[in-house]
């Protein structure tokens, strides 16, 4: 008889979900971290694998992730203390939100959702588009470039989307200020860059927000 | 002036001597918007036109792009909620439900069944609203202008109930994380029974006008066809995706806040043309309602909120008496309530598609990214794909039939 039995093992070694097992079959140095919280699993990746990983998760018949939810980008630069927040050593991720969609017609999908998370370091914000294997990653993939500053290679239509096209900066980098941008106009001269006139504030008052920035300019 | 054949098939020069080819010259580039009344708002469409026929159309959008999600990082999870209105500004409860239950995620709360079911009338109530924003301006924009009256008119006895309850029409806030603001107050039951045995009347009325119009339907069958195929891939979803003949609706494939206890159908579309969303739409305007009734036969009595004076404050009546009531109440209004660290995305069915929340927890009671899956904005992308060989006249319908919210869409 063994030392430990088989809930030990369990206790020790949760079982890993399908879609991390076929990725480590078939990229076995992909996967960075698996983490679960509240039933949703997400899986980190190094950003080489990206669009492997999302081909595969759309292609292979057990995972058959078919609707591309969308993508989001997050920044961890922690401004107040230096270095990443969280805990993590790259300063951008991008998520990839996956579902597959159960399909009465056809039979297909699980009824799952998956996040593939790239992790991005800041030295080489970018990473490979998967507009060729999800169509509905365009207008994300754009939102992401405008916001964070993290170009797609591959990328049909890379333009800024929300912002205007000559702003400069990318304001949901922790570093842009919040407020106290001068409005731009066509040269395109006055929006703050980022690491100029940068304002650190806890968000409680209007003033805070805004006063470094305005008396600078 | 008529050109030969000889003329249209042979490169010829400009007046600046450049060559040009006469057969690709014969396309066209129009700017629709951003301020056109059909573009549901400022939202400009550039088509590129080879005579009237569409052979692309691309959104260009983010005219009243206010920074919504850069702003919730820099709010309390409480305060963020009233940022959440103002992105689909016709179903802003949707939006307070989809975040709320995001909190509620990273938090590993649920309310109490009374919380629930007044957390759906809400919704459902506001989904029947949304949607007769969408018929009246999509009606108007064919050309159908006495449906744009007939629906403001009713929309407006829906907005009175959701002022009876929050005592605002259109930016509620009512719920929040833990539950919601404030129990119904007396009388609104009987009279949101009121309101909604009225409704089903008004419903035939909106059918009568247009149903069966043959120029209703000229306009709108056979328009803007998408499959089901598409949609997955572009990330298509809600009533655009139902009009392709996919019975999928997140209320019942992730049942939550108590909908799995409500018996009601998804309708379904065809062909997936403008015409069978608009079908789709109108059917499930019918469901809400049924929802709604159920729910108010239903309706459980107990507390509203969940109860952690973590997450929820006190009541008014116990801060008299109670210094720990008061101390819980000021932690929580000048601290807010700290989740743990993770991250959490709910879906929900809003009235547009699939609404989600992504939020990334630091443990602090400010979220660290605060992101919107934004429905119209990922719906809008199908756009071009249903533009493609249509006339200019199409793009009005076509628009009208995704339901787009600009204030969703440039956040």
């Amino acid at each position: 008889m063994t030392e430990s039995t088989p809930n030990d093992t369990n206790d020790t070694k949760p079982k890993e979900c399908i879609e991390v097992r076929k990725i480590r079959e078939t990229y076995p140095d992909a996967i960075l971290e698996v983490n679960e919280f509240r039933g949703d699993t997400r899986i980190t990746i190094n950003k080489e694998y990206v669009h492997d990983v999302i081909r595969l998760m759309r292609d292979d018949q057990e995972l058959d992730f078919n609707f591309f939810s969308e993508c989001l980008g997050v920044d961890y630069l922690n401004t107040q203390e230096g270095g990443y927040a969280l805990g993590k050593d790259h300063r951008f991720e991008v998520v990839y939100n996956l579902y597959s969609l159960p399909d009465k017609r056809t039979g297909r999908g699980r009824n799952r959702r998956i996040f593939i998370k790239a992790a991005i370091p800041e030295d080489d914000c970018s990473v490979t588009s998967v507009t060729d294997i999800y169509p509905g990653a365009n207008f994300p993939e754009r939102e992401i470039y405008d916001m964070f500053g993290i170009t797609f290679t591959g990328h049909p239509d890379l333009r800024r989307i929300l912002m205007s096209d000559d702003w400069i900066g990318h304001p949901q980098r922790k570093d842009y200020p919040l407020g106290g941008e001068r409005v731009q106009f066509p040269d395109g001269k006055f929006g703050p860059s980022v690491g100029e006139g940068v304002v650190q504030h806890p968000g409680e008052s209007f003033f805070g927000k805004t006063a470094s920035v305005i008396e600078k300019n | 002036m008529a050109l030969n054949s000889d003329q249209l098939n042979t490169p010829s020069l400009n007046a600046e001597g450049i060559q040009i080819d006469p057969i690709e010259d014969t396309k066209m580039v129009i700017n629709m918007g951003p301020h056109h009344p059909s573009t549901h708002g400022v939202l400009r469409i550039v088509l590129e036109l080879d005579g009237e026929v569409i052979i692309k159309a691309t959104p260009h959008m983010g005219f009243v792009h206010t920074g919504i999600e850069k702003e919730g990082e820099y709010q309390t999870y409480l305060k963020a909620v009233t940022l959440t209105d103002r992105m689909d500004y016709v179903s802003a409860s949707l939006n307070n439900m989809a975040y709320t239950m995001a909190v509620e995620k990273l938090l590993g709360v649920e309310p109490p069944p009374r919380g629930q079911y007044l957390r759906v009338i809400m919704c459902e109530l506001q989904r029947i609203a949304s949607h007769m924003v969408w018929l009246g301006t999509h009606a108007l924009d064919i050309g159908a202008m006495t449906m744009f009256f007939f629906t403001f008119r009713d929309r407006e006895k829906l907005l009175d109930l959701t002022e009876m309850m929050s005592g605002v029409r259109m930016m509620p806030s009512w719920i929040v994380p833990g539950g919601l603001r404030g129990d119904a107050p007396e009388g609104y039951v009987e009279r949101v029974k009121k309101v909604i045995d009225e409704l089903p009347r008004r419903f035939d009325e909106y059918e009568i006008l247009i149903d069966q119009n043959p120029i209703w339907r000229e306009r709108t069958q056979g328009i803007g066809m998408i499959t089901p195929e598409e949609c997955y891939s572009l990330g298509v979803s809600g009533p655009t995706l139902r009009g392709s003949g996919v019975p999928h609706d997140l209320r019942k494939a992730v049942p939550y806040s108590s909908y799995d206890q409500f018996k009601f159908e998804i309708p379904v579309g065809e062909y997936g043309d403008v015409y069978d969303r608009y079908r789709v739409r109108m059917a499930e305007m019918r469901q809400s309602r049924e929802i709604v009734k159920q729910a108010l036969e239903n309706l459980p009595d107990g507390p509203i909120n969940v109860d952690d004076r973590k997450i929820v404050p006190p009541p008014r009546e116990e801060l008299d008496h109670s210094m720990e009531a008061v101390i819980h109440h000021f932690k929580i209004w000048t601290e807010g309530i700290h989740p743990p660290v993770g991250e959490a995305y709910v879906p929900i069915e809003g009235p547009k598609g699939e609404l989600g929340f992504y939020l990334v927890s630091n443990g602090s009671s400010y979220p660290w990214r605060m992101h919107e899956r934004p429905p119209s904005f990922m719906n809008l992308q199908a756009l071009s794909k249903m533009c493609e060989g249509r006339l200019i006249a199409d793009v009005v319908a076509i628009i009208g039939s995704i339901d787009i919210i600009l204030g969703e869409i440039d956040r």
